[in-house]
């Protein structure tokens, strides 16, 4: 039998004015069960919860219902003062009669009873509340870092830095991203090359960094805290640990005619690569599409040329698998490329751009390419088509950014600021050169960024057109721009040697089927969803993942640095414990009557539910059943109310404790 | 919001099923912001709008509920990431058996109510209150209990028990 104490609060007057508490007790007290029922003017004060303590203590009761405010305020508080008498916490239920009554109901007879149908209610539902133990999981205090940008590079090393080993994923040859391939940057013009490879060199020198390149996640299992990845490692047709990175492979290579992904391809290289000379690590790769070897099963040269005997033909792929305890997403992103069908859009890109036609037509990254001291012309800004140095720049914001009708609404956020730069960079570079800008909006909030747009027209003499571009042509060796200055009202046409396009930032490519490995959520441009956009924007709603950079959404790079620092230090609020504490509200199915239908398995957002066999002695497999991962498990309660054979439970919302509050009533 | 102070022949018992996060929420919001509204209504808490059983509704009725509501997060908003999208599907596939089985379907009602929709909740409780009210009681399962009563089906204890856990 159980023995229910009732405490009902008058909350100063926030109750009280409107429910007679005395008469809630009094009619409370009655029902079958209670064998205690008080009133008592602040519940949540010290001598409040001292109040509830002593009646568990002395009445000896099992369960216990506070009625007072809604449970969102003060269930923790009760439910801590109940453990602090020995009662297990989810013995004690509060019902709300102040926000849900005595605030919304006015009628001193209605609103009491209401809060004694509110009471009673819990009452009866307190009745079926099981002892819950702590869920505790343990934490392997190890974490996968997912892309090499300057995202993943930073949350690795802040990770690192606190004593936990990292294992980073880079999907190419080298670390870098973006961000290695960027000139100079906003807002203060510093070379991207110089701040960017010392990071890079303590990533690779780093003692808890196990760093795998030209690698790629498989598979990832498991929950927070315990999850284990599988990785492939891509041959790479050169043994890391014999490789000094002395490069002559790479002068006697043949094959010399490759574009170079890396310089956006307009530079080349051979067959045997880094990408880049300040390449992280600097040992090369095989490209097996382009090598001769692969391809006519002659040649070899490097093979003969490379003093300590790295280069291995054989090599194959490799799968690894590591054990980690949280994973940071920082994949990053891709330009959009024109032409192609923006993802949910029937309508092809900019064609009318000319993009991929016109030679002197190139995306922003190949103009930071160009501009860059390392790039393929030595900083030298010189048109593709023709090598010659462009006197006539235009500049087109907005590429398939902010254009609903071509399937992209948002706003990619760095391309005011880099083509502004851009427009810098030129005329530092070609003094007796012109530049245009066509923009629709410039969007420069950020510390300092406003007065470096400024600079750009007021310093540099670039000249900024408010309006779009219509169409463009070659014509002759002269690409004219057609297009309407809508601050004036007047049509423009400028014959310009090149044309620089600030595409859209998008996902990377196959950002989703990552997302499906790894059990995220993404919107539906591909960017990763964070877990709340203001409140936990580093967390997924997947538990021990985090979110770094622009796989997120457009970001600069000191947004993209924050965002890392921030997820790290997320994982390390994870290592902080050697167990995991969660609520025990988890689903949990009777084995005996499940049959195997999976319904549950199919709902499940959370991928909680796996699969169990279950043996007899012998080892004969008798029946597969459900089964949900506490670790996993969320809480929410769809696989109950979906299970056929209703063998599913939620502890603390089972259907007994929801049909003995609707029969309450 | 002052509601005319008066007597009604009829108070309709309203019982509301909602979630913590989403509706739960945005009721606190009307108390918190001293906002009025019809005392029939009940509020039963769940996790999410997904853990909600059609079977909750049919027994509220059962026992005597005039008026069902049902409210969550707005989709998309869900606090697990789906669970109302599943509830979604459930109710629609429900609410049609109901009304096969002759329960005048105003006297459910769906609805999303985020957490900063105090208002939103008093429009949707004040408003499902006085359409059953206007309605009458629900008279369909209490007379077919009383009828199954009368054929004297269910006279013992045990009976009474497994019909009520129906
Ligand atoms: C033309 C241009 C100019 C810019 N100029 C500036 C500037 O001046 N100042 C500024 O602040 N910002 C600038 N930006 C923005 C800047 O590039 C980004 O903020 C930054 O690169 C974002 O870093 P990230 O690490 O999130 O992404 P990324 O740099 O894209 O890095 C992601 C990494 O993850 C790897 N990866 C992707 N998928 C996988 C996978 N499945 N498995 C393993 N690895 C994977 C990629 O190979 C890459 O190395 C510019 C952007 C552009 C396009
Ligand atoms: S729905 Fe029920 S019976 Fe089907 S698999 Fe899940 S637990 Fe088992
Ligand atoms: S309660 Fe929700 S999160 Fe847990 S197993 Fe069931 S569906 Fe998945």
């Amino acid at each position: 039998m159980s023995r229910i104490g009732v405490f009902i609060c008058h909350c100063g007057e926030n109750i009280s004015r409107t429910v007679d508490v005395e008469r809630v007790a009094l009619e409370v007290g009655k029902l079958p069960g209670v064998s205690f029922s008080t009133d008592y003017k602040y519940m949540c004060s010290d001598p409040g919860q001292n109040l509830l303590k002593k009646a568990i203590q002395d009445q000896k009761l099992t369960h216990v219902v506070v009625a007072a405010c809604s449970p969102r305020m003060h269930e923790v508080t009760f439910r801590k003062a109940t453990e602090a008498a020995g009662l297990n916490p989810f013995l004690c239920e509060m019902a709300n009669i102040r926000e849900h009554c005595s605030w919304v109901h006015e009628n001193r007879e209605e609103a009491t009873i209401k809060a004694i149908d509110i009471v009673g209610m819990m009452v009866e539902r307190v009745k079926k509340n099981r002892v819950l133990p702590t869920i505790t999981v343990p934490v392997t205090k190890r974490s996968l870092v997912i892309g090499g940008g300057i995202a993943g590079i930073q949350a690795a090393l802040d990770i690192a830095d606190c004593g936990h080993e990292v294992i980073l994923v880079e999907r190419e040859p080298s670390l870098g991203g973006h961000m290695a391939q960027l000139s100079e940057t906003f807002p203060t013009l510093d070379c991207s090359q110089c701040i960017m490879t010392p990071k890079m060199v303590d990533v690779a020198n780093h003692p808890k960094i196990k760093l795998y390149t030209y690698s790629e996640i498989e598979l990832v299992e498991g929950y927070i805290g315990n999850f284990q990845v599988t990785i492939k490692k891509r041959a790479r047709s050169v043994d890391e640990d014999k490789c000094t990175g002395c490069g002559v492979c790479m002068t006697k290579c043949p094959q010399k005619k490759i574009p170079n992904k890396f310089d956006q391809n307009i530079g080349m290289r051979t067959a045997i690569y880094v990408p880049f000379p300040q390449a992280v690590p600097n040992t090369p790769v095989i490209d097996r599409e382009n090598c001769t070897w692969y391809k006519t099963g002659k040649c070899g040269v490097c093979q003969k040329v490379c003093g300590p005997g790295a280069v291995d033909f054989e090599q194959e792929d490799q799968l690894i698998v590591e054990a980690v305890g949280a994973i940071v997403v920082a994949t990053g992103f891709d330009l959009y490329t024109i032409d192609e069908k923006p993802k949910g859009s029937p309508i092809k890109g900019y064609g009318e751009f000319g993009h991929g036609k016109i030679p002197d037509v190139i995306d922003g990254m190949t103009f930071e390419r160009l501009a860059s001291a390392s790039g393929p012309t030595g900083g030298k800004i010189l048109r593709p088509s023709d090598g010659k140095e462009p006197k006539q720049i235009v500049f087109i914001q907005c590429i398939g950014s902010r254009a609903r009708e071509k399937g992209i609404s948002y706003c990619s956020k760095v391309c005011c600021m880099y083509t502004a730069k851009h427009t810098m960079l030129y005329h530092h570079k070609v003094h007796d050169g012109q530049a245009y800008v066509f923009f629709m909006d410039a969007r420069t909030p950020g510390k300092s960024y406003d007065e470096f747009w400024r600079r750009s027209i007021e310093e540099e003499e670039a000249v900024y057109i408010r309006g779009m571009v219509s169409r463009l042509y070659q014509k002759g060796d002269k690409i004219v721009v057609m297009g309407s200055d809508i601050a004036v009202g007047v049509q423009v046409e400028i014959e310009a040697d090149m044309v620089v396009l600030a595409t859209a930032i998008q996902p990377q490519k196959g950002a989703d089927a990552l997302a499906q490995k790894l059990g995220i959520s993404y919107d539906k441009y591909n960017f990763y969803s964070e877990a709340h956009a203001k409140l936990r924007p580093v967390e997924c709603a997947t538990a021990g993942i985090y979110l770094a950079g622009a796989c997120q959404g457009p970001k600069d790079i000191p947004e993209t640095v924050s965002q890392a620092s921030a997820a790290a230090a997320k994982v390390m609020t994870l290592f902080s414990k050697d167990k995991l504490e969660r609520e025990p509200i988890v689903a949990r199915v009777k084995e005996s009557a499940c049959v195997g239908c999976f319904a549950c398995k199919k709902v499940c957002a959370y991928g909680a539910v796996e699969v169990k066999e279950i043996r007899d002695r012998q080892g004969n497999l008798i029946k597969t059943v459900a089964y949900v991962n506490p670790g996993v498990c969320s809480g929410c309660g769809t696989c109950q109310a979906t299970c056929p054979s209703k063998c599913v439970e939620l502890d603390g919302y089972t259907d007994e404790q929801i049909v003995a509050m609707i029969e309450a009533l | 919001m002052h509601p005319e102070k008066q007597t009604h022949a009829f108070e309709p018992k309203i019982i509301a099923f909602v979630c913590t996060w989403c509706t739960y929420a945005g009721a606190d919001l009307a108390g918190t912001s001293r906002m009025q509204y019809p005392s029939n209504v009940r509020v039963l808490k769940f996790p999410c709008t997904g853990r909600i059983d059609p079977v909750f509704i049919l027994k509220a009725f059962q026992q005597g509920a005039d008026g069902v509501l049902v409210s969550g997060c707005h989709p998309g908003d869900c606090h697990y990431i789906a669970g109302n999208f599943h509830a979604r599907r459930r109710f629609a596939v429900f609410r049609k058996l109901l009304e096969f089985i002759g329960v005048d379907l105003n006297r459910l009602q769906f609805s999303w109510v985020s957490a900063a929709e105090g208002g939103k909740w008093v429009e949707v409780v004040t408003d499902l209150t006085e359409r059953v009210r206007a309605m009458g009681p629900m008279t369909e399962f209490k007379e077919l209990a009383m009828e199954e009563q009368w054929s004297g089906a269910i006279n013992t204890p045990e009976l009474q028990e497994a019909y009520n856990s129906i």
